[in-house]
């Protein structure tokens, strides 16, 4: 099946699962944050991410072709064809795990999407630019309170660190790049993200130092969301995401 | 202490500050006020805060099962903004000297109320339409009236968040809309919300006129412009229409339009019923009361951790 589908198809489907679940994830923290600040701006966070969703997959849906809008992508296929990478799916966790697993992940789409606003694609090149701007600011956000936790007491210095060390096996992912994706980098329409990860790390130290926290060891790492091979946490974000076209299929909301 | 028996103003200040309402000059915050009138407005905007704050929960409720991601968007948007009108309630009382932590202190023991519309569930995806539609416009009544308070942070306050809610409420009214154009189960579950969220919306305005001891004094220094009874009376008058266009059947056997007075004539709201919910026990008054300390005291840690943050960064710009 994946040989007959397109391949912009495939990379767009790709980045907007990303964006999908965390934004699922994120919007988890309404009424829930330390502050009501901090709950205007996970919503904020969880916003953008949505707003991504929705222009990814879209476009997914025209390269593929067969009359597939946003929803039914988003609500209509099971786990196994989600394409979402590992580290988006994760379960929320405290927030010093929500901090952690936010930057790695704003530590990599900041020059992730910088690439992408270069494609030769200029649809994915549009979406890039805005999502550039966005995860820039979610950068300063994270990166802010990574330093304020792992620099503030002992009890939050331990959580910050504890998440850290949670978050660390997903993040090989995020360089992982298969062969059609290598395909598409090629022909300048994707972005190789092997090329991204020194960037990550310097990034990522310079935060760290600032936090007083360690960089845990690379020695495990779990991967395979891209083969739609999930954590058992995926069917229960989808459960919850497509429970009313689930119930009631078909109908226009 | 006489200053707090307005109704025998021993103070000499005080004839002035009732000269000033009677103006409609605008009382701003370092302006000499009776101590009750001080007193009065917190306990009504750290209320409203409190009742910004809290319905983030039933809608919020909705967020991660939203219908399609357009809708997830817009209810997202929509809680943010009540979050947003929370924080800038907070603020405008700040400036009567009330601190946040005993505000949110007062809501968690109880001692301070909220809405008691967000006591009540939501079941359904229609009953997000409902809230939008019916508990949005419902706090438009009361919101733009008080655009006009006298309390000065108060008024400008409404004026930028009343925008915002009719925003919401013509998205509710939109969802509504779909709704009742959808399917029969659609139209259900739209007709249940509605059944549900009715009289409910009508609590809100509170208690009759007679039975409303505050009224007066509040008229009188012009916190309040109109009172529970004519603002509930407009609600009506303007909501009836808009749910037969929507081809709902409002819950109430006695509604009908009364040619003399030009309004609609409507039946009594279960008062014990009203009663119950504002002493704490609706169906959902522990549920959210739990949720708000639970989220609170999660926090607890990150709050504690930002303050060291902060101290020691002080401590080290001192030293620099
Ligand atoms: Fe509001
Ligand atoms: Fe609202």
């Amino acid at each position: 099946m994946a040989a007959s589908t397109h391949p912009i198809f495939e990379y767009a489907l790709a980045l907007g699962d990303d964006a999908l679940v965390l934004g699922q994830r994120i919007a988890e923290w309404c009424s829930n944050g330390p502050y009501l600040e901090e709950d205007i701006a996970l919503s904020n966070v969880a916003l953008d991410y949505i707003g991504r969703a929705r222009m990814l997959l879209s476009y997914a849906g025209e390269a593929e072709g067969q009359g597939r809008n946003e929803d039914q992508l988003a609500f209509t296929r099971d786990c196994r064809d989600f394409r979402n990478l590992l580290i988006y799916e994760l379960p929320r966790g405290d927030f010093g795990f929500t901090m952690a697993r936010q930057l790695a992940v704003d530590a990599f789409e900041v020059p992730f999407f910088e690439a992408l606003t270069r494609s030769s694609d200029r649809t994915l090149a549009g979406i890039a630019g805005k999502a550039l701007k966005e995860s820039r600011y979610h950068l300063r956000h994270s990166s802010g309170w990574v330093i304020r936790l792992g620099a503030g007491t002992d009890e939050s210095h331990r959580r910050m660190q504890d998440g850290l060390d949670q978050v660390w096996g997903y993040t090989p992912e995020l360089f992982q790049m298969d062969a059609a994706e290598a395909a598409l980098a090629e022909s300048g329409v994707a972005v190789d993200r092997a090329e991204l990860r020194q960037q990550w790390e310097s990034t990522l130290d310079e935060v760290l130092k600032q936090a007083t926290l360690g960089r845990p060891a690379d020695d495990w790492q779990i991967d395979g969301g891209r083969r739609g091979v999930h954590t058992e946490h995926l069917g229960h974000l989808l459960s919850e995401l497509q429970f009313m076209q689930r119930a009631y299929p078909g109908l226009e909301w | 202490m006489p200053q707090d028996n307005p109704t025998a103003p021993m103070d000499d200040r005080e004839p002035v500050f009732q000269a000033r309402i009677d103006r409609d000059e605008k009382i701003e915050p370092k302006d000499w006020m009776p101590e009750k009138y001080r007193r009065t407005m917190i306990r009504q905007i750290s209320q409203h805060a409190h009742s910004e704050v809290i319905g983030m929960q039933p809608e919020g409720n909705w967020i991660t099962r939203a219908p399609s991601l357009r809708r997830k968007a817009v209810l997202l948007a929509k809680v943010q903004d009540e979050a947003g009108h929370g924080l800038y309630l907070y603020s405008a009382a700040e400036t009567l000297g009330a601190t946040r932590e005993d505000m949110i202190a007062d809501l968690q023991s109880g001692k301070a109320k909220y809405s008691s519309i967000f006591n009540y569930p939501t079941l359904t995806w229609a009953d997000i339409g409902a809230i939008g539609w019916l508990v949005d416009g419902a706090a438009i009544m009361n919101q733009v009236m008080l655009c006009r308070t006298s309390y000065g942070p108060y008024a400008r306050g409404m004026v930028r968040i009343c925008k915002e809610e009719s925003f919401h409420q013509r998205q509710g009214y939109e969802i509504m809309l779909t709704l009742s154009r959808g399917s029969d189960q659609q139209k259900a579950m739209a007709q249940d919300a509605l059944n549900r969220y009715w009289w409910p919306s009508l609590m809100m305005f509170g208690p009759r006129d007679d039975d409303s001891p505050n009224t007066q004094q509040s008229m009188k220094w012009r916190i309040k412009r109109q009172t529970n009874d004519e603002l509930r009376q407009r609600f009506v008058d303007q909501t009836v229409p808009q749910a037969e266009y929507l081809g709902l059947t409002v819950p109430d056997p006695d509604l009908h339009w009364n040619k003399e007075r030009e309004h609609y004539d409507f039946g009594e709201i279960d008062w014990d019923e009203f009663w119950q919910v504002v002493k704490g026990n609706g169906p959902c008054n522990r549920q959210r009361i739990a949720h708000h300390v639970a989220a609170h005291e999660e926090g607890e840690w990150v709050r504690e951790a930002a303050l060291a943050y902060q101290a020691r960064k002080a401590s080290a710009e001192e030293a620099a």
